[in-house]
C-alpha cells in the first residue's frame, strides 16, 4: 500500500506534559483523512508536526515512503505540504494575490509580476472551483473567501498534501456545503487531505477514513463506510455518549431583555440593524437564527455595550442600557460569552487564572482597595477548570497554550459561573467536540431552570432547533418572525433566514403573535 | 536546559562574547586590552571613591529605565523619558531653590514636584494618543525638544540670564553626609534608596494591583479589556503619567543629589534614551531593570577611566562600551525573539 504520509509513533511533550503519544497517522493517496479527539487530544499538535512548527520527540515521518525530517515550514512546502490554520493568517489590508504571492512572489529583474501570478491564480481557481476576486483586499471579503484563499495559497506553492484544521467552526452552513465541494475538486485532482473537524456528520459525509486520538493516544483509524457516528463518539470520548439534549417545558417570567427599534451601522457607517424589536424573558432560552452577515453581530455587539446605537433603545432587567459602557452593562446582570475568542474574549498572554479574573478582577471578593488576591483568583480559576473540564496543566498555563476549544471552555465557565441575569451567548459551542457541546449545552438550561434569561446566537440550525424555547428569525437587520422549535421545520427556518416570509402569513403579524 | 539555567547563561555568556570582542577592538587598534579592562574595573570598582560614584550613576538610569519599562507594559513607546526628566530635573531645582521650609516638607516637596512635573509632560502624549489616536512616538520626541529649550529658558529667566539657578536649600538635598564619609567624598546620594524603593512599588503596581492588572491586559489586547469594560483610553493616559513620574524622579535625582543644581543644558543628558536600553536589557520588568541599570552604570562610569589609566582614546572607550551592551542587549533579543517565536508556534 503506498501512503504518501505516514506519521508512525509520534510522540510530542511540552514540558513535563505528553500532547502526542505514540500516534500513527497514515494518509494515502487521494483520500480525505479526518482526524477526530475530544478539546485538547492533540490534533492541532500533531498537525503542527507535520507542517514543521513542532519537533516531535520520537517517531518518525515518512513523505511517500522517504523517511524526512520537517524541520519547519519551508521544509514542508518544498515536501508539497500546505496547512490551512483555524485562524486565517492573511494580511488585511492586502489584495487577495498579494496575499496569496506572499513569501514566493514572481518577479522580473526584481519587480514583482502581479499580473502573470494574478494569472497563475485564475487559472487555479477555475482548476479547482475556488472561486475568488484577485484583487479584491482581504478585509472586505467573506470568511468563506478567506478560507478559499488559504487553500488557493496552499495550491499555489505546489501543495499536494492539505491539512484543513477545523475548517468548518467558522463556516456558515452554505459556505460548508461548498467547501466540502471543494474538497471533492481536489481529490479528483489527484491531491491528498487531512481534515480536523468535531462534526460527525461532516466526517461521515466526506471522509474515507477516521484516525481516532484520545489524551493524547492514537486510538486506531476505522473506515468510515464501516461505522456511524456513535461509534466515533464513544471511540474519541472513551465511553458511550448520549445526544439528546433533555430538557423541560420553560417557564418564562418577566422581561430581561427588551430591544425596541434599534438601529445600529457598521464600522462604515452602514445600517446593519434596521428597526430590530426582541425580548428576552426570564426562564427561556431565546436563539437567534439566520445567515451570517445579517446584523447579528451588530445587535451583540450594541446590547454589550461594545458597539454604539445609532437609535432605539435596549433594556436589562428593567434599566436603560442603551449606549452604556460595557462595564456598567456587565454590571446591570449580564454574562457575555462573545463571538470572537481571540478578540474580545481572552488576552491570550495572560495565564487562565487573570483571564478568569477578566470581569471580576476589580470588585470584591476578588479584590480590595485596589489590591487582587491572587489566592482568590487561583482558587476561581481552579474550580472553573474542574466543573468545565478545561484540559490544561493548571491555571498558571497562558491561554494561549490551551487548544481552541480549552479556550471556549473557559471562557464559557467565567461567565456562566458569575450567574448573570441575562447571560448572551453568541456561537458558544463554536470548536467545541460532541461531548462539550453537550455540556455547555446542558450549562445553558441550567441557567434558565434558574430562572436566568438566555440569548443564545448561533449558526447551526440543529443546535437552534434543541436548545432554545423560543426562535427569533433574523434577516436584514430586522427580526422577521419568531416561533416555537416544536411548530417549524428545519426547511421552514431555512426559508425565513433567506427572507421569504410563509405563506399566507406576513412578518409584521409574525412578530405581533409574539408581542402579546 | 532548564529555564533558570539559561536565564543565568544568557546574561554571563553575552558579556564575556561582548569583553572578547571589545578587546579585538583594542587590539587592532593597537592598545592593550588587558590594560584597558584593568582600568575599567578600577574605574567601577577601584576604591570606595569609584565605587560610590558608580552607584550614584546607576540611580538615574534605575529610575528612567523603570519609566521605559512601565509604559512598555502597556504597550507605549515612551521615548519622552529625557523630557520628562528635564521637566522634572527642573521642577525640583526651582523648588529647592525658590522655598524655604523645614527639610521634612521640602524635600518631600522637592520630589514630588518633580514627579508631577514629568507626568504632567507625558500627560500631554497620552492624551493625544488616547483622544486623536496620535502616535505617542512622535509626540514624545517632540515634547523632548520643548523640554530641553524650554527648560533652559525658565532657568535663564530664573537666574537673570545666568546659566544656573543656584544651589538649592540644604533643606531640599539628597546629600548623604555618611556616603561622603565612607565613600572617600564621591557624590553618592541618598537617591538610590528612593530609586530601589520605586523599583518596589513598579513591581507592586504590576503584580498586585487592579491597575497593574488593567495596565498589562490593555498592553496585551485593547479589544478583551474593552470587553472586560476597562476603560482603554484611561489607562493609556494613566501609563503614561506613571511613567513620566518616574522619569520626572530621575531627574530630581541629579537636581537634588548629584548636581544641587539646574543648569542651561546644550543638548540631551542621554539618561532618557539610555533608559530604553536599559528597559529592553530588563525585559520590561522590574528586577530587569536593576540589572540593566547596573551594568549600564557602571561601564558607563568606569570607562570614564580608561582614557586616563590606560591611555586609550575616549571613541574606542566608547566603542567597546558600545559593543558589551549590544552583545548583552543581543542576548536579550535573541532569547526574546526565540520566546516569541515559541509563542507564536504554540498558538494553534
Ligand atoms: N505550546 C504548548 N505548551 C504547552 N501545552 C500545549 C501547547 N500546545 C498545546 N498544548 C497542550 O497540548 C494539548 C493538545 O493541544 P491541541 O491544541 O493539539 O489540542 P486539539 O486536539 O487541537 O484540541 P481542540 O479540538 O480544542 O483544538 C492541550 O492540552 C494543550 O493544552
Ligand atoms: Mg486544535
Amino acid at each position: 500500500m503506498d501512503y504518501v504520509i505516514e506519521m508512525l509513533g509520534i510522540r510530542k511533550e511540552f514540558g513535563s506534559f505528553v500532547a502526542n503519544d505514540n500516534i500513527t497517522l497514515q494518509l494515502k493517496k487521494g483520500e480525505i483523512h479526518a482526524l477526530l479527539g475530544e478539546n485538547g487530544a492533540g490534533k492541532s499538535t500533531l498537525m503542527n508536526v507535520l507542517f514543521g512548527l513542532y519537533q516531535p520527540e520520537a517517531g518518525e515521518i515518512k513523505v511517500n515512503g522517504k523517511s524526512v525530517k520537517i524541520t519547519d515550514p519551508n521544509v514542508a512546502n518544498d515536501l508539497g505540504i500546505g496547512m490551512v490554520h483555524q485562524h486565517f493568517m492573511l494580511v488585511e489590508k492586502f489584495t487577495v494575490t498579494e496575499n496569496i504571492i506572499l513569501g514566493n512572489e514572481l518577479t522580473k529583474s526584481g519587480i514583482i509580476n502581479i499580473k502573470d501570478a494574478a494569472k497563475k491564480i485564475q487559472s487555479l481557481s477555475e482548476m479547482y472551483g475556488l472561486e475568488v476576486d484577485p484583487y479584491a483586499k482581504i478585509e472586505d471579503i467573506s470568511v468563506g473567501m478567506q478560507q478559499r484563499v488559504e487553500i488557493l495559497k496552499t495550491l499555489y506553492r505546489g501543495a499536494e498534501i492539505l491539512i484543513f484544521d477545523e475548517p468548518t467552526a467558522s463556516l456558515t452552513p452554505q459556505e460548508i456545503h461548498e467547501l466540502i465541494q471543494i474538497m471533492k475538486r481536489l481529490i479528483q485532482e489527484g491531491k491528498s487531505i487531512i481534515l480536523i473537524t468535531h462534526k460527525l456528520q461532516e466526517i461521515m459525509d466526506v471522509s474515507d477514513r477516521v484516525t481516532v486520538i484520545r489524551k493524547g493516544e492514537g486510538i486506531g483509524t476505522v473506515i468510515t463506510k464501516e461505522t456511524n457516528p456513535n461509534e466515533l463518539a464513544s471511540l474519541m470520548v472513551g465511553r458511550q455518549v448520549d445526544f439528546t439534549t433533555v430538557k423541560d417545558e420553560a417557564n418564562p417570567t418577566e422581561e430581561s431583555l427588551v430591544v425596541n427599534n434599534l438601529v445600529v451601522t457598521d464600522y462604515r457607517g452602514i445600517e446593519k440593524v434596521k428597526g430590530l424589536n426582541l425580548t428576552v424573558r426570564k426562564g427561556e432560552i431565546v436563539g437567534i437564527a439566520g445567515i451570517d452577515g445579517n446584523g447579528q453581530s451588530e445587535l451583540i455587539e450594541s446590547i454589550t455595550g461594545l458597539r454604539k446605537v445609532k437609535s432605539g433603545s435596549i433594556k436589562i432587567n428593567g434599566q436603560d442600557v442603551t449606549n452604556k459602557k460595557p462595564r456598567q452593562i456587565t454590571e446591570a446582570g449580564v454574562g457575555h460569552i462573545p463571538q470572537d475568542r481571540h478578540k474580545h474574549g481572552l488576552v491570550m498572554d495572560f495565564s487562565i487564572g487573570h483571564n478568569i479574573a477578566l470581569q471580576t478582577y476589580y470588585a470584591p471578593p476578588i479584590s480590595k482597595n485596589g489590591i487582587i488576591d491572587y489566592g482568590k483568583v487561583s482558587e476561581l480559576a481552579q474550580k472553573i477548570i474542574k466543573d468545565y473540564d478545561v484540559r490544561t496543566q493548571g491555571e498558571e498555563t497562558l491561554a494561549r497554550s490551551l487548544s481552541g476549544g480549552n479556550q471556549q471552555k473557559a471562557i464559557i465557565g467565567r461567565e456562566v459561573i458569575r450567574n448573570p441575569e441575562l447571560l448572551i451567548a453568541a456561537l458558544p459551542t463554536r470548536g467545541l467536540d460532541v461531548g462539550a457541546i453537550e455540556f455547555i449545552h446542558q450549562r445553558l438550561i441550567e441557567q434558565r431552570d434558574k430562572g436566568k434569561a438566555v440569548l443564545l446566537l448561533s449558526f447551526e440550525l440543529d443546535e437552534v432547533m434543541n436548545v432554545s424555547d423560543r426562535i427569533a428569525v433574523i434577516y436584514d437587520g430586522q427580526i422577521v418572525d419568531t416561533l416555537q422549535p416544536k411548530d417549524t421545520t428545519e426547511q421552514e427556518l431555512g426559508l425565513l433566514m433567506a427572507g421569504q416570509h410563509k405563506t399566507g402569513k406576513d412578518v409584521k403579524q409574525g412578530e405581533q403573535q409574539h408581542v402579546e | 536546559m532548564s529555564n533558570r539555567l539559561v536565564n543565568i547563561l544568557v546574561p554571563v555568556i553575552s558579556v564575556i562574547l561582548g569583553l572578547l570582542v571589545g578587546a579585538i577592538v583594542m587590539l587592532v587598534s593597537g592598545y592593550d586590552p588587558v590594560k584597558g579592562y584593568t582600568a575599567l574595573w578600577n574605574g567601577i570598582f577601584g576604591d570606595s571613591y569609584a565605587i560610590g560614584e558608580t552607584i550614584r550613576q546607576i540611580t538615574p538610569y534605575l529610575l528612567s529605565g523603570l519609566a521605559v519599562a512601565f509604559a512598555f507594559r502597556t504597550g507605549l513607546f515612551n521615548i519622552g523619558v529625557e523630557g520628562q526628566l528635564l521637566v522634572g530635573w527642573f521642577a525640583a531645582a526651582y523648588v529647592g531653590v525658590a522655598f524655604d521650609l523645614p527639610m521634612y516638607i521640602h524635600l518631600p516637596f522637592a520630589i514630588i514636584a518633580a514627579a508631577v512635573a514629568g507626568g504632567l509632560w507625558a500627560l500631554v502624549p497620552g492624551l493625544l494618543k488616547a483622544k486623536l489616536q496620535v502616535h505617542e512616538v512622535i509626540v514624545t520626541i517632540m515634547m523632548n525638544y520643548i523640554a530641553l529649550h524650554t527648560t533652559n529658558v525658565l532657568i535663564r529667566a530664573m537666574s537673570d540670564g545666568g546659566e544656573n539657578t543656584g544651589t538649592i536649600k540644604e533643606t531640599a538635598s539628597l546629600k548623604s553626609v555618611f556616603f561622603e564619609s565612607i565613600t572617600d567624598y564621591s557624590r553618592l546620594h541618598y537617591g538610590i534608596f528612593i530609586a530601589l524603593a520605586m523599583v518596589l512599588v513598579m513591581w507592586f503596581i504590576l503584580e498586585k494591583t487592579t491597575i497593574g492588572f488593567e495596565l498589562k491586559a490593555v498592553g496585551f489586547n485593547k479589544n478583551a479589556s474593552e470587553y472586560a469594560g476597562m476603560n482603554v483610553n484611561k489607562n493609556i493616559i494613566l501609563s503614561m503619567v506613571i511613567s513620566g513620574a518616574f522619569a520626572g524622579l530621575a531627574g530630581a535625582m541629579e537636581a537634588l543629589g548629584t548636581f544641587q543644581y539646574a543648569s542651561v543644558k546644550g543638548g540631551f543628558t542621554g539618561i532618557g534614551f539610555d533608559g530604553i536600553a536599559v528597559a529592553l536589557l530588563g525585559a520590561n520588568t522590574p528586577l530587569g531593570v536593576v540589572f540593566g541599570a547596573t551594568l549600564f552604570g557602571a561601564l558607563k562610569y568606569g570607562a570614564l577611566n580608561m582614557p586616563n589609566a590606560a591611555d586609550i582614546p575616549v571613541e574606542i572607550v566608547s566603542i567597546v562600551i558600545a559593543i558589551i551592551i549590544f552583545f548583552v542587549a543581543c542576548g536579550y533579543v535573541i532569547r526574546y525573539f526565540l520566546e516569541k517565536k515559541n509563542k507564536k508556534k504554540e498558538a494553534k
